[in-house]
């Protein structure tokens, strides 16, 4: 169908696409992210919100990978994981404020994104997440059996403390600013990111890989780097959630949560700019609200799970999205 | 193709052999292309073209020869790395980022040989509108101009083909590899893109593989006919097709 409207000249063709600059509506869509996440404290639990964050945050961060890099990790936990634990045990062990131990978690999962990544982009399609996936489970284990990760225990306690050594975080509210503002700088970077001439290079690279090799770009290198900001972002969410629970665990680098990271960004809409944040907040929502129903909720996230996938495969927002002819 | 360097060879293959398993698809085949004209690789089905020419973009690597490229040896070399020295080659299915406008596919090659490599994840793109112009006069050159806003996938075959065409020719390239320019193309189409070969060639090498005989004929300056991985002929159209052993290949093949 796509070489039959070829004959009429594009204005008419692509009315929808051509009306309104897609960054215009996707600046005017932050900004109300930004008024809503001032106002939500407002009336809904801060911890839950500071929670949805997070998630949202690695989200972003394993969307940035996959809807724009292509590539599909089934390994993201242990960047997230790996990065609340050196966080919990950079403010626990070493008294660190807290930007400082978010700063070392995210530099640790910076180091892993790089090691990993440099492996994993040898291989292509399942292999690719194959071998994210087994580097993953050698975190896992590690974290059973190292000394400094508590084994089945995790780091408990983390003292919360005081930013830059000044402003107490033990009032939820206060955290939660300092979340919304680590959410918001994150979501802008990978928006920055997405619209860089880096981004346009990877888009070509997702696009047509051997096109873009035979234009002389080295595509190992940019799907690295990619990779690379992708594992640093998931470390800043997996930090930050530490310091927010007090608490790192097993739980963020098993590979059920590489699985949740994934059912999010599909949820939500793989490759459009804000779908994983209405993912994570649909997931978590379902796992907060169904609590009651113990262990029925993973059951009604996979019925949700499997809906989704049946009816918009895009995801709600990229749904969203094609119904008012805009990319989101 | 006239000129002190007429004679001169751009890209030479000597004893290239390619095995897959125990089958030997290309087997020690010499080729000479010299700068400045259109050179066509033929061939009956299975007589190894396109492994040929993969060969020499690099994007399979030999069992056995070397290749050279303006004197130097590209024989382990990356693709990626032999096309930033000029040697750029098209696809068989037509090569195009389908999500991305007209405008924005040649913008991409234009990005690579303006800005080098492009890792600056922290700017705004919109560095890349000085870039636009440019494209803009490249999409306008092959007749493209109504749909640089289009996304490249709504075009139609022979579009797609211009379209890579400027793209390709975004980046100077010396010499050109183009893989059955007008596998599956009309009659419209093939005059179009035939025109626009042309028009390419000035300044430049050609290597094509084509299996459209009157675009071989009216096109290209030398012929290398390769026939079971060997090459059975080489010379002008003229000479080529009058070849005995060329008729028995391309005629006699069905009857083994």
């Amino acid at each position: 169908m796509a070489a039959a409207h070829d004959a009429t000249p594009i204005a008419a063709a692509r009315p929808a696409a051509e009306g309104v600059d897609p960054k215009a509506l996707h600046r005017r869509i932050m900004i109300g992210i930004v008024v809503l996440l001032a106002l939500l404290p407002l009336g809904v639990y801060p911890i839950f919100l500071m929670k949805v964050l997070c998630f949202a945050l690695f989200a972003l961060a394993f969307n940035l990978l996959l809807g724009f890099g292509g590539l599909l990790s089934f390994g993201h936990a242990a960047y997230f994981g790996m990065a609340g634990y050196v966080s919990a045990y950079a403010a626990k062990a070493w008294g660190l404020t807290p930007e400082l131990a978010i700063a070392s978690g995210t530099l640790a999962a910076t180091a892993l994104g790089l090691a990993f990544g440099a492996l994993a982009i040898r291989r292509q399609g399942i292999y690719f997440a194959m071998i994210t996936l087994a580097l993953a489970q050698m975190v896992y284990f590690f974290s059973l059996q190292a000394r400094f990760t508590g084994g089945e225990d995790g780091i408990q306690g983390v003292p919360r403390g005081r930013l830059f050594g000044l402003i107490d975080l033990s009032d939820d509210r206060v955290l939660y600013a300092v979340v919304a503002v680590i959410f918001t700088a994150g979501m802008l970077l990978i928006y920055r990111v997405i619209h860089s001439p880096f981004g346009q290079v990877l888009k070509a690279i997702r696009e047509n890989e051997p096109r873009a090799i035979s234009l002389g770009y080295r595509v190992n290198r940019y799907k690295l780097a990619v990779f690379v900001l992708s594992a640093t972002l998931a470390g800043v969410a997996g930090s930050t959630k530490a310091i927010v629970f007090q608490l790192a665990s097993l739980t963020d680098v098993h590979w059920s949560m590489s699985g949740e990271v994934v059912l999010m960004t599909l949820v939500g809409g793989m490759g459009t700019v804000f779908g994983p944040i209405v993912g994570a907040f649909v997931m978590i929502a379902m796992e907060s609200y169904l609590a009651p129903f113990g262990a029925w909720v993973t059951i009604i996230q996979g019925c949700v799970f499997v809906v989704c996938v049946l009816t918009f495969r895009d995801g709600i927002v990229g749904m969203l999205g094609r119904i008012l002819r805009r990319p989101l | 193709m006239s000129g002190p360097q007429a004679d001169e060879v751009v890209l030479a293959a000597s004893g290239l052999t390619k095995d897959f398993g125990g089958f030997r698809a290309v087997s020690s085949v010499e080729l000479q292309v010299r700068r400045g004209t259109i050179h066509a690789l033929i061939g009956p089905n299975g007589a190894g073209k396109t492994t040929c020419f993969n060969l020499l973009t690099k994007f399979l690597t030999p069992t056995a020869g070397t290749i050279r490229y303006n004197g130097r040896d590209i024989t382990r070399m990356k693709p990626a790395d032999v096309a930033r020295l000029g040697l750029v080659r098209s696809f068989q299915i037509s090569a195009v980022f389908p999500k991305l406008s007209v405008l924005e596919n040649v913008r991409i090659a234009l990005q690579r040989r303006k800005r080098g490599d492009s890792f600056d994840f922290w700017r705004s793109e919109r560095v890349l509108r000085a870039l636009d112009e440019e494209a803009l006069a490249l999409v306008e050159d092959v007749g493209l101009a109504a749909f640089a806003r289009a996304p490249a996938v709504d075009l139609s075959y022979g579009r797609k083909r211009a379209l890579e065409i400027a793209t390709t020719l975004a980046l100077e390239p010396d010499m050109l590899l183009l893989d059955e320019p007008m596998a599956g193309m009309g009659h419209e189409d093939i005059d179009r893109i035939s025109a626009l070969i042309r028009r390419a060639s000035a300044g430049r090498t050609i290597l094509m593989v084509e299996h459209n005989l009157s675009v071989v004929a009216s096109l290209s300056d030398r012929i290398t006919v390769l026939a079971r991985g060997q090459v059975l002929a080489e010379g002008d159209y003229a000479a080529v097709s009058k070849d005995p052993r060329v008729i028995e290949a391309y005629i006699g093949a069905g009857h083994g």
